[in-house]
């Protein structure tokens, strides 16, 4: 088997394991799709257009941690973008104006772009930790997108076309899960079919010796920042536009921690260096699926948190080489036999 | 260079020599003068000293929070789970003294271990298992939020318990408010015995002395001979119990648990901290200096609230600049250090 696949392995079985229990509660019913008025629905493509913002910020921030860094901030971010996106178009008369919900999104996207970027100048030429160049807009940002909001939840008109883009459909599946699978493709095409993955990983792995090699670390790590910016703002957008409202204190409230604990679940360390896209995606399901399944299994959805704590701690365990060993101890064959062996064998060398 | 830039601990071994490494603590004492005399000159009755004392009162379980945080990320780590650990102790002491009718004091006792204990768990899977402290903790973070959710999704109160009428027994000095005295509650001098046993153990024994060359650098101090284990299970058991003791000081002074409380409060902690003028990839800073930290966010609400036309927001907004402008100091003199090490 090959490392990516391997890698790739316990994240599938604990999907393929979630859904089973789930088919087991509902039925076949979970996994089969169906079309209700010209739209995919089913249990299982709702979870996956709802978990189509953590998707977003999980990808970017699958990049920034091949980069060795973190970025905390992205739930902030993600109310800043819902927050601009909404503010500006409820300040309009006609809120179904295709220029205005255009230049509403353009800005919003924007100036999450330049969030992000900020993140990763202080990170590449400031040389600040990543987590707490990072904890900075984590802390205020929420305060801004209330600044933004003037403290009140801006209500965009169910009729209006922006709404669309967390509710609507293209070709029958939802355009949440366009916008997500879109900006997979896009960004595995990036890393896998041009050279800027394999800089990645090598930023990640060695930033010095990266540079010296001739790659331009500084703005490698600016971008995969403002790419993480983009991305949360993106899934702020997609937020807003299915609530219909951009909430500045609650709206991706702890999708920072979600969106680490579905990197780390689909096997990218939090050391740098490798990446693993498609686990991530993958990661995004499982944690989807968990809130779902504690509901269908008849647990109250005061579970979902205490779920959540067992699965970053056994996944946190699993990936530790010395847990492993400690607990694969016991069933080493016979170690008291092989211990003295190599003191035996050293004169024969 | 550029060497440091971007892994994830920079070499600091140059760094905060002699009176450089009071400059951050510096900048903060200054900062809170600043403040609070810019609150005397624009606010009446700003200058009342109950205005001073309501920082205790109101932030005493933060400090304490705070506190133990400071141990934590000098030893070059960071506790995410404060937040939950405390919400949940409240949360426990209210369903053991309301609901199981287990005394008082018996179940203040309980949950001040039990955070102890967790506490302890998680710095020898953090330590023992290389598992890094942000998800390690981030597993508190989440598991107790659940469990208190599960005790209870609503406001339990503690009304009835005669217990918890203890914590806001208050000491009034130099007369009443109005005639330009103040008043402390009890539960304000736990958080003040705590600040003198942290500042003791930090600084005046061999534990402290540890967690500051943990934090500087593991390796080197595992070389010297260091106990690097007990330390860095230590730093994180301290925190579970100053976490669990915040939640008791919450249970005194609010006199019930709300299952949603305290989301956040370690961000607010690590904040302090960081403003503070700690380091946060650890091995420098002060436990006065956390005090002085939560201070200024505790000052910075008060300052709002005695302006009125403010939302509570511009504090967050104010403390994340402040944080940014704490850091790009450290980051300066951090520079400047090398520099003329070079």
């Amino acid at each position: 088997m090959n490392p990516y696949a391997k890698r790739l392995m316990w994240p599938v079985l604990i999907l393929v394991a979630l859904i089973v229990v789930n088919i087991a509660a509902t039925g076949i019913d979970f996994i089969v799709p169906s079309v209700n008025d010209g739209r995919l629905g089913g249990a299982f493509v709702n979870i996956l257009r709802r978990s189509a913002p953590l998707m977003l910020i999980a990808l970017g921030m699958t990049l920034v941690i091949a980069t060795k860094g973190i970025d905390l901030s992205v739930g902030a971010v993600y109310a800043i973008g819902a927050a601009i996106a909404c503010q500006m178009i409820i300040g309009q008369e006609d809120q179904s104006a295709a220029g205005l919900i255009f230049s509403a999104v353009a800005l919003a996207l924007i100036v999450t772009a330049v969030i992000g970027a900020w993140n990763g100048t202080m990170v590449a030429y400031f040389g600040i930790q990543p987590i707490v160049a990072t904890l900075i807009l984590m802390i205020a940002g929420r305060g801004i997108a209330q600044l933004i909001t003037g403290g009140q939840i801006p209500k965009v008109q169910d009729s209006s076309p922006f709404t669309q883009i967390g509710r609507g459909e293209i070709l029958t599946i939802p355009v949440p899960i366009w916008i997500a699978a879109l900006v997979f493709v896009a960004i595995a095409l990036l890393t896998r079919k041009t050279a800027l993955g394999l800089l990645l990983e090598s930023v990640g792995g060695n930033p010095e010796a990266s540079r010296l090699a001739g790659i331009r670390s500084k703005g490698i790590t600016v971008l995969v920042y403002l790419v993480c910016g983009l991305c949360a703002g993106l899934a702020g957008l997609i937020g807003a536009a299915n609530l219909g409202s951009a909430d500045a204190n609650n709206g991706g409230l702890w999708i920072e921690l979600d969106a680490i604990l579905a990197v780390v679940i689909g096997g990218t360390a939090l050391l740098g260096g490798r990446f693993y896209l498609l686990g991530t995606v993958i990661g995004v399901v499982i944690i989807g699926t968990l809130d779902d399944t504690i509901i269908n299994v008849g647990l109250s959805s005061q579970w979902q948190f205490t779920a959540k704590a067992i699965v970053v701690f056994a996944v946190a365990l699993l990936q530790s080489s010395e847990f492993r060993g400690w607990i694969l101890k016991p069933f080493k064959p016979k170690p008291e036999i092989a211990a003295p062996a190599p003191a035996e064998e050293v004169p024969a060398k | 260079m550029s060497t440091e830039t971007l892994t994830e601990r920079p070499s600091r071994s140059t760094l905060f020599d002699g009176l450089t490494r009071y400059i951050p603590i510096g900048a903060t004492v200054v900062l809170l003068l600043v403040m609070y005399l810019g609150g005397i000159a624009n606010f009446r009755n700003f200058d009342s000293p109950q205005v001073v004392a309501g920082l205790f009162i109101d932030y005493a379980p933060l400090l304490v929070i705070a506190i133990g945080m400071t141990f934590v990320i000098l030893s070059g780590g960071i506790d995410l789970s404060v937040g939950s650990v405390m919400a949940f102790s409240t949360m426990a002491c209210a369903w053991l003294t309301v609901d199981s009718g287990v005394s008082a004091p018996l179940a203040m006792v309980l949950v001040l271990a039990f955070g102890t204990l967790w506490g302890l768990l998680i710095g020898a899977v953090i330590h023992y298992f290389s598992v890094q402290p942000f998800i390690a903790t981030l597993v508190g973070l989440f598991l107790f939020r659940g469990l208190t959710l599960q005790i209870s999704d609503t406001d339990v109160s503690m009304r009835e318990v005669d217990f918890w009428q203890w914590g806001m027994t208050h000491v009034e000095f130099g007369g009443k408010v109005r005639d330009g005295g103040f008043w402390l509650p009890y539960l304000s001098f736990v958080a003040f015995a705590v600040v003198i046993v942290a500042f003791v153990v930090l600084h005046y024994t061999r534990f402290g002395r540890g967690v500051y060359a943990v934090g500087g650098s593991e390796q080197s101090a595992l070389l010297m001979g260091l106990p690097v284990a007990r330390t860095k299970i230590g730093v994180y058991a301290i925190s579970g119990f100053c976490a669990s003791l915040a939640g008791v000081l919450a249970a005194f002074a609010t006199k019930s648990a709300n299952p949603l409380a305290n989301v956040g409060a370690e961000l607010d902690a690590i904040a302090a901290v960081v403003i503070g003028g700690t380091l946060l990839t650890g091995g420098a800073g002060f436990v006065l200096g956390t005090v002085a930290g939560v201070m200024v966010w505790g000052l910075l609400n008060t300052l709002i609230a005695f302006h009125g036309g403010l939302s509570s927001w511009w504090a967050r907004i104010v403390m994340g600049v402040l944080l940014l402008a704490f850091i790009l100091l450290q980051r300066f003199l951090a520079r400047s250090g090398e520099k003329r090490r070079t």
